[in-house]
């Protein structure tokens, strides 16, 4: 595996910047310039590189949708929230239409927002694209099409061009898809929700989002351990606050950075990517949560290795 | 004021005391030593009894954490727990006496907003006490 490209960061619902917050950004970039003039181009943009990521850029509101670049040719990508729309325009872009490329599309769970940007996913629609929906879920092929037929979405999931396959798979059976072993894990969520370890011959990924972490038993924590064990990224759901996930949101099948933390550092991962944000969190509440989880894993480090902790934003690239 | 030993516990991989004192009219308990996913089931038996009695016409219940030099997620989901059945209760609970790097992971995981914590006994004893 090459990289990790995010597509889709945010929590359960797609959520935009609005106006003011667009405003609020270039106040504080004009603040921090403070009069200054740039003579060139290049001075200008030293300046914004200095400027906090909360004011130069966003986390982004597309639902939950990434990207695995592997080294086979076959396209790897875990859940089909918003952030499927410019993932399938960026592969169209590539790709263009006369050059079949095949899909290999790993459901989380069946919750909407994991769903919903598949209509919007263009290559969908390209004949000679082949396309394999990959999940644990009984429902998975209702649930797709189900989002798909009048009076939910104007086009029907007839009029897809693509050669669109599914692939129940078995909890915590390895699988060999294009090049990588592919394990499920069942995580706890309202439906069930599984996470997914994708290992190659020198780099293992894992993505597990939608999974609440109560800690009430030492098996499920050490469950955790081993399918997070010395991952290079760790794509974790940190949604809520520990308080917020043990108390008024407890059963919302959501975790956090807290425990991220935690189960990456047992397992010896070496990044960890919070994932699936809070709608109502803005790009400074974000930056913050980031701030605390890098202090938290440095005060909780002792004599293990470093755990590199980062804030998954739509757009981001991560090398593997 | 009075001194007694409440409880003891230990596993094999982590010993943590857990006495009792009362103080001005307050249960005061104290803790020391790593809470984590190895300690927290013994450390919530500890506290099981305390809490059971943390309730109206009794003292209220102080944890001293000024011995605690770590807690995890886990002993944290012990004082949600134990937070929790106090309210139910009608009780009184807080903890005072953080040391720097526990105070930290209490305002990380916003447990600081949920359990009232106070910088020392002494100043719990001047909200709390009789």
């Amino acid at each position: 595996m090459k990289k990790v490209i995010f597509w889709g960061t945010r929590g359960s619902l797609p959520t935009s910047l609005n106006a003011g917050n667009v405003r609020e950004k270039i106040i504080a970039a004009l603040s921090a310039a403070n009069g200054k003039s740039f003579k060139t181009q290049a001075a200008l943009n030293d300046f914004v590189a200095t400027l906090p990521f909360a004011t130069t850029g966003t986390f982004g509101g597309n639902s939950s949708c990434v990207e695995i670049v592997a080294d086979a040719p076959e396209h790897f990508i875990c859940d089909m929230g918003s952030g499927a729309r410019p993932l399938g325009q960026a592969k169209i872009a590539t790709y263009g239409v006369p050059h079949p490329q095949t899909y290999h599309i790993f459901i989380s769970h069946l919750h909407w927002d994991h769903l919903m940007g598949f209509p919007f996913f263009a290559p969908m629609y390209i004949p000679g694209n082949r396309i394999v929906i990959h999940g644990c879920h009984a429902r998975l092929e209702e649930a797709i099409r189900l989002q798909m037929r009048t009076p939910c979405f104007p086009v029907d999931y007839s009029q897809a061009g693509a050669r669109i396959e599914f692939d129940l798979m078995t909890p915590d059976k390895t699988q060999y898809i294009a090049g990588l072993n592919v394990t499920p894990k069942l995580q706890l969520h309202a439906g069930d929700s599984y996470g997914f370890r994708f290992e190659s011959l020198d780099r293992t990924v894992v993505y597990s989002t939608d999974s609440e972490h109560k800690q009430e038993e030492s098996a499920e924590r050490e469950a955790f351990v081993r399918f997070f064990a010395k991952a290079d990224l760790v794509i974790f759901d940190a949604m809520y606050s520990l308080a917020e996930a043990a108390s008024v949101k407890a059963d919302w099948g959501h975790s956090s950075n807290v425990v991220g933390v935690e189960l990456c550092q047992a397992a010896g991962a070496h990044r960890l990517a919070l994932f699936h944000h809070e709608p109502v969190h803005d790009d400074h509440q974000l930056a913050r949560l980031l701030g605390e989880s890098r202090r938290l894993e440095q005060i909780t480090r002792g004599d293990g290795p470093t755990l590199e902790v980062i804030s998954a934003y739509d757009g981001l690239t991560v090398e593997l | 004021m009075r001194g007694i030993i409440a409880n003891c516990y230990s596993n094999a991989q982590a010993t943590m005391t857990l006495t009792t004192r009362e103080q001005s009219g307050i249960l005061i308990a104290a803790a020391s030593g790593r809470i984590d996913h190895t300690s927290s089931e013994a450390f919530g038996k500890a506290l099981e009894p305390l809490i059971k009695d943390c309730r109206p016409g009794n003292p209220a219940l102080l944890l001293d954490f000024s011995g605690v030099d770590y807690i995890s997620s886990a002993g944290l989901r012990v004082l949600m727990m134990a937070s929790r059945q106090v309210k139910v209760q009608q009780g009184i609970f807080a903890i005072a006496a953080l040391q720097p790097l526990v105070q930290e992971v209490f305002a990380i995981s916003r447990f600081n907003l949920i359990i009232p914590c106070y910088i020392s006994v002494e100043a719990a004893g001047k909200v709390l006490g009789k």
